[in-house]
């Protein structure tokens, strides 16, 4: 299969310079309510090749935070009210908003959550995707954006494409449609690529099938995947490192292997309790007891505090700020050491 | 033992274009289109479009080929004559002639372009500025559409026929004039509708996405937008035909609209209001074109608007 994409380092093994960094963002929804603190002081680096996991439940920001990185929050409700995302170098949170919209899907690409809606339905496939190649780059001329979306087509395994181009997104499967955003997300080779609860949409072999070709087009070109999901499955799959979000910052971040074996915060444990078992006679679910603390009215301490069952006194008083505590695991908890590794 | 191999048979009629029906194995029965009895209101309105096309559109394009008298200046020794089946009516003039004996028909099918063009004009400049301001509006938000959904407050609570009369006591009647009068009494339909449209096309999943993928608002505005609030845009226009119409008239039969002699619909009505109980004709016949017209371009509107919306398409009676 021809390729017209450069080869990249290949996934886990790059050691480069970060090519995002993001530190201590915080974005905040200011509503009639009150201010929802959606994003909170997170911290985190991107590495070229490298897959990050963001875990975690409903409204605890994960997607704000997504959001936040191409500086597209809700209007105007969002404002990103501190911090510093570095992309290739330079603080995107500087840049103005004409700049901004060249780097969106140049070096920053997003796919979101939705990709069967992603389609306009007036226009057909080839027409949207010779939009997203003409974007950035007015004056291809028409041959060669024809062969550009042909390869671009080819690249996410879209058999057929000169045909496919011709099609509307309504005669097309989920599957392929899903294929088709990431070839238009895709399209200019950006350097981070953000995935929005990609495969939620999908049926479970599609999700497979799906996840695999996110890793191959890593794979060739080296991007930074960002995977936003509440599957720990997705994550498995598919993720180098992971962070767990909850209530707006990162309780816990930590390699892929780390986090399955060895969880060092009681809400990552708690959650991965809550999965269903395969290897378990049929009992009921575990859950955790309780709701997330409203955004608006955040208590002093650790978030979690009042649904854990670890929590002593100093943690509903005293925030436990993130500690390493092993090689590149980082857990924001006061007693990190006293979680045990396997389930109790 | 093969069931599909044996002939089936439909056990209930299609009642629909899109109702299936199933035969006693329980199996979808297709049938060609042309055996389908077409939903009521997916009938085409032959009728409408007949008439929209013989009384305004035809005519108005070919108002000199069809005929030979001058609609502005009459024949003295004519006037009043009665339409042709009438005692003293004679094939001259078909429908009669009014008080200067200008040919009635003649008038009308004159009066049809005054119509054609005046619509046209008004809707053009109308769905222009109505859609850019409602475009602007419901994709920006904020101030920009506060200021329009208040012009459009605004210019929606006019009086129309009101500021007419003082908009043409202060400056006169003309052509001009009127299709001024018009544009801006109804561009504001226009942004509202398309406001409505674009507030829920902004929300959609792909336009979140090319927005990510750093395209830049206007062609969002032209590429996304536009052409899913298309189908709302074309019906309206076409209603609109028929509200333009008839405010010409209204304008033109109180001395607001387009000034004598030329032959707009609402002139001639006005000029046989004093001989109506005498020579009926010069208003009737007039009167009769604005109802047909009107009429059918709102039967036309409602074929469209259900024609276009998918949703309709799928919808069971």
């Amino acid at each position: 299969m021809s390729l017209d994409l450069p080869l990249g380092s290949p996934s886990g093994l790059s050691t480069a310079e970060p090519v995002l960094a993001v530190e201590d963002l915080r974005t905040y929804l200011y509503t009639r309510w009150g201010t929802t603190k959606a994003v909170d002081g997170v911290s985190f680096t991107l590495k070229a090749g490298e897959t990050l996991g963001i875990i975690g439940e409903s409204g605890s920001g994960k997607s704000m935070l997504a959001l936040s990185l191409v500086r597209l929050t809700p209007e105007p409700a969002g404002r990103i009210v501190g911090g510093k995302v570095v992309l290739n170098g330079r603080d995107v949170l500087e840049l103005t908003e004409k700049q901004m919209r060249d780097v969106r899907g140049k070096e920053i690409s997003m796919i979101l959550q939705d990709p069967q809606q992603s389609l306009n339905p007036v226009f057909s496939v080839g027409n949207q995707l010779e939009e997203a190649i003409r974007v950035h780059d007015r004056d291809i001329d028409d041959a060669e954006v024809r062969e550009r979306s042909v390869n671009a087509l080819k690249s996410v395994h879209v058999p057929a494409p000169e045909r496919r181009l011709k099609n509307f997104p309504h005669q097309m499967s989920g599957g392929m449609k899903q294929r088709i955003v990431g070839a238009m997300a895709m399209a200019y080779q950006p350097q981070v690529l953000i995935a929005d609860e990609p495969t939620t949409a999908l049926d479970v072999t599609i999700q497979a099938q799906y996840l695999r070709l996110l890793k191959d087009l890593q794979r060739r070109t080296g991007v930074g995947i960002i995977v936003i999901t509440h599957d720990f499955g997705v994550v498995a799959e598919t993720c180098d490192r992971v962070a767990v979000m909850y209530a707006g910052r990162f309780v816990e971040q930590a390699p892929v292997g780390e986090i399955f074996d060895r969880p060092r915060h009681p809400y990552t444990r708690a959650l991965l309790d809550s999965r269903p078992k395969v290897d378990l006679k049929a009992t009921r679910l575990q859950s955790i007891e309780g709701q997330p603390p409203s955004l608006t009215d955040l208590p002093p301490g650790c978030r979690f505090a009042v649904r854990c069952s670890y929590a002593i006194d100093k943690c509903h008083l005293e925030y436990p700020h993130p500690i390493e505590v092993a090689h590149d695991h980082v857990s924001a908890c006061w007693r990190s050491e006293e979680v045990p590794w396997e389930s109790p | 033992m093969s069931v599909s191999n044996q002939p089936t048979r439909a056990v209930n009629e299609p009642t629909d274009m899109l109702e299936t029906s199933f035969d006693i194995q329980g199996h979808a029965v297709s049938r060609p289109w042309w055996k389908l009895r077409p939903r009521r209101s997916m009938r085409v309105p032959w009728i409408s479009i007949f008439i929209v096309l013989f009384v305004l559109v035809l005519p108005a394009i070919f108002a000199d080929l069809i005929t030979s008298h001058d609609p502005l200046r009459g024949v003295l020794g004519d006037r009043l004559a009665p339409p042709f089946w009438m005692e003293g009516g004679s094939w001259t003039y078909p429908l009669g002639a009014d008080k200067q004996g200008r040919d009635i028909l003649t008038r009308i099918i004159y009066g049809a372009r005054i119509s054609l063009t005046v619509s046209g004009l008004t809707i053009v400049i109308g769905a222009v500025v109505g859609s850019t301001l409602g475009l602007l509006a419901g994709y920006f938000g904020g101030w920009i559409d506060r200021f329009v959904s208040w012009l459009i407050d605004t210019f929606l609570s006019l009086p129309h026929v009101l500021l007419a009369l003082v908009i043409v006591a202060a400056i006169g009647p003309s052509f001009v004039t009127i299709v001024a009068i018009i544009a801006i009494t109804i561009w504001a339909s226009f942004a509202r509708q398309v406001r409505g449209e674009t507030l829920s096309v902004r929300e959609t999943e792909y336009v979140a996405r090319a927005r990510v993928a750093g395209t830049p608002p206007w062609r969002i505005l032209m590429r996304h937008v536009l052409p899913n609030v298309a189908n709302t845009l074309i019906v309206l226009a076409t209603l609109q035909v028929g509200v333009v119409i008839l405010e010409e008239s209204s304008l033109s039969f109180i001395g607001a609209g387009i000034p004598r002699p030329n032959p707009s619909w609402g002139v001639m009505v006005a000029d046989g209001r004093d001989q109506i109980l005498i020579s009926w004709w010069i208003s009737f016949f007039p009167g009769l074109c604005i109802l047909l017209v009107v009429l059918s371009l709102n039967l036309m509107g409602d074929w469209l608007r259900d024609f276009l919306d998918p949703r309709m398409r799928q919808r069971g009676r």
